[in-house]
């Protein structure tokens, strides 16, 4: 229970004094010191979340605007998304891929009237801004915006908390669609807001300048129905809803077919075949990747961490587990992993080796929670 | 009085006669954080001090637990298999791990007491 000496000082957020006054337990995570827990704990925040909304601080992810009536399409040139058929103020997720088809990121683009903005991983914001801009045309402005503040409100009473206290919106933040953005006032401060997040849930994610951030999550704080939430709970509920963590379920090894992420790439770009690696991952997508990454239920107690050895029935090993724990709300451990493609069928039959001692397991559909994203009916 | 005498390692383990109930301490569970799975020796084991006796898993992550003294384990709580939150809510009492038959009672006046085991604690922060 020792904490690592960490080479560089540890970058702060703009809420990291409510942190503190919250009671928060701050851990070093992709160089910034954020809130694992608050006092309520890693499975209350989660039950919390899934209940009514939880509060997140993200604003150690990348934010980079793109300027330029191009953006969308040099941006193409990166990804294997649809970038220029999203409608202004609507959003995909998608990945910037190597040559090799491999992962270099996973993020989320949205097309903006003159350009594309982009929320990226903290761990690979540097990597991505040099990548982006070492590639894109000259005529795109590439912006980092790594200064501006990130808050998600994730849950089903979300949608109700915003409403109460966003203005600005022609038929009010209740009536945007799952992946799509606004800007709004929140609290008295410019917000770009977008129906998203990663937990399953509906929710929103709010975009604001740093010296705003406190007090817009103060004032969400506030409200009855929400409680804050640290990262332990935030990547329980990433894993139930059977969403990836780069760096661990995807990286520059991994391709998007291998990851089940083929529905990332777009059927004009399959055509096109434009996008890097996309020699690779046609390929994969004909013939069938040699392994996937699968849902993992462990038929015992014992949750599966990172790493865990999978194998057949038969004892021979067919995979690792790549992330894993306690599902708080499926009551039980659940993990993710990448498996031989013919172990990879649901209800398949796996073992676990977790320390030493092989045990029974199944592959399981993912999520392991239904999601609830917010589609209104046309 | 039972004699209660803590480790370095945060475990704790209590001395009643020829046996000692072991478990962890409440600076343990809370440095934890939500318990959600406990493994525990079979009956009969022999444990040795600094090694391995069960393991215990937040929601974060798992770590060892350690047999302060040698011994035989007598018994294990099979209450916090089932419901392994009991640790956190009373890890000095109803949550304990495991119960030994002490090689040599000895052993316990080389662990801190109460108060050495404060003073380490607060050392940490």
């Amino acid at each position: 229970m020792s904490g690592s000496a960490e080479a560089a000082p540890l970058r702060h957020t703009p809420l990291y004094d409510l942190h503190r006054s919250l009671g928060a337990r701050l851990v070093a995570f992709a160089g910034y010191e954020m809130p694992v827990q608050y006092p309520s704990g890693i499975i209350a925040e989660h039950l919390h979340t899934r209940a009514k909304a939880g509060l997140f601080d993200v604003s150690h992810m990348g934010q980079i605007r793109l300027h330029g009536a191009g953006a969308a399409h040099a941006m193409e040139g990166l990804v294997p998304g649809d970038l220029q058929g999203l409608m202004p103020r609507h959003m995909r997720y998608t990945l910037l891929l190597n040559e090799a088809g491999g992962i270099l990121d996973d993020l989320i683009a949205t097309r903006v009237e003159d350009g594309v903005m982009l929320v990226v991983n903290a761990a690979r914001k540097e990597a991505d801004l040099a990548h982006i801009t070492a590639h894109l045309d000259r005529a795109v402005a590439v912006e980092p915006r790594f200064e501006r503040a990130l808050l998600a409100l994730q849950g089903p009473l979300a949608a109700a908390v915003l409403a109460r206290l966003a203005g600005g919106v022609a038929k009010g933040v209740e009536q945007m669609a799952f992946m799509s953005a606004a800007r709004a006032t929140i609290a008295g401060a410019p917000c770009w807001v977008s129906r998203s997040g990663y937990t399953g849930e509906d929710g929103f994610e709010l975009s604001m300048e740093a010296a705003d951030a406190g007090g817009v999550a103060e004032a969400l704080l506030r409200e009855p129905e929400v409680a804050p939430i640290g990262l332990g709970a935030r990547d329980t509920l990433r894993l139930e809803a059977g969403l990836c963590l780069y760096g661990h379920d995807i990286d520059e090894t991994t391709t998007p077919v291998e990851a089940g992420l083929a529905w990332t790439i777009a059927r004009n770009r399959r055509a096109a075949a434009d996008f890097p690696g996309a020699a690779t991952i046609l390929r994969q997508l004909a013939e069938r990747p040699s392994r996937k990454r699968v849902g993992i239920r462990p038929d015992g107690r014992a949750p599966a961490r990172e790493g865990t050895p999978i194998l057949d029935p038969a004892g021979n090993p067919v995979g690792r587990v790549t992330s894993g724990g306690f599902g708080p709300s499926v009551g039980a451990p659940v993990a993710m992993g990448y498996v031989d493609a013919a172990h990879a069928t649901a209800g398949n039959a796996l073992a676990l080796v977790v320390r030493d001692v092989p045990r029974p397991a199944h592959v399981a559909p993912l999520p392991f929670v239904a999601t609830r994203y917010y589609r209104p009916h046309p | 009085m039972p004699v209660t005498r803590f480790t370095k390692d945060h475990e704790w383990v209590r001395q009643e006669g020829e046996f000692a109930v072991v478990g962890i301490t409440d600076y343990a569970q809370q440095q934890l954080g939500d318990v959600v799975y406990v493994e525990l020796p079979e009956i009969g084991r022999r444990v040795e001090p600094g090694k391995e006796a069960a393991v215990v898993e937040s929601a974060k992550a798992a770590s060892e637990v350690y047999a302060p003294v040698s011994g035989e384990v007598v018994a294990v709580n099979d209450a916090i298999i089932g419901d392994p939150a009991k640790v956190n809510a009373d890890a000095m009492g109803e949550g304990w791990f495991l119960k030994l038959r002490l090689a040599d009672p000895k052993e316990l006046d080389g662990l801190m007491d109460k108060a050495a085991y404060d003073a380490f604690v607060a050392e940490q922060h």
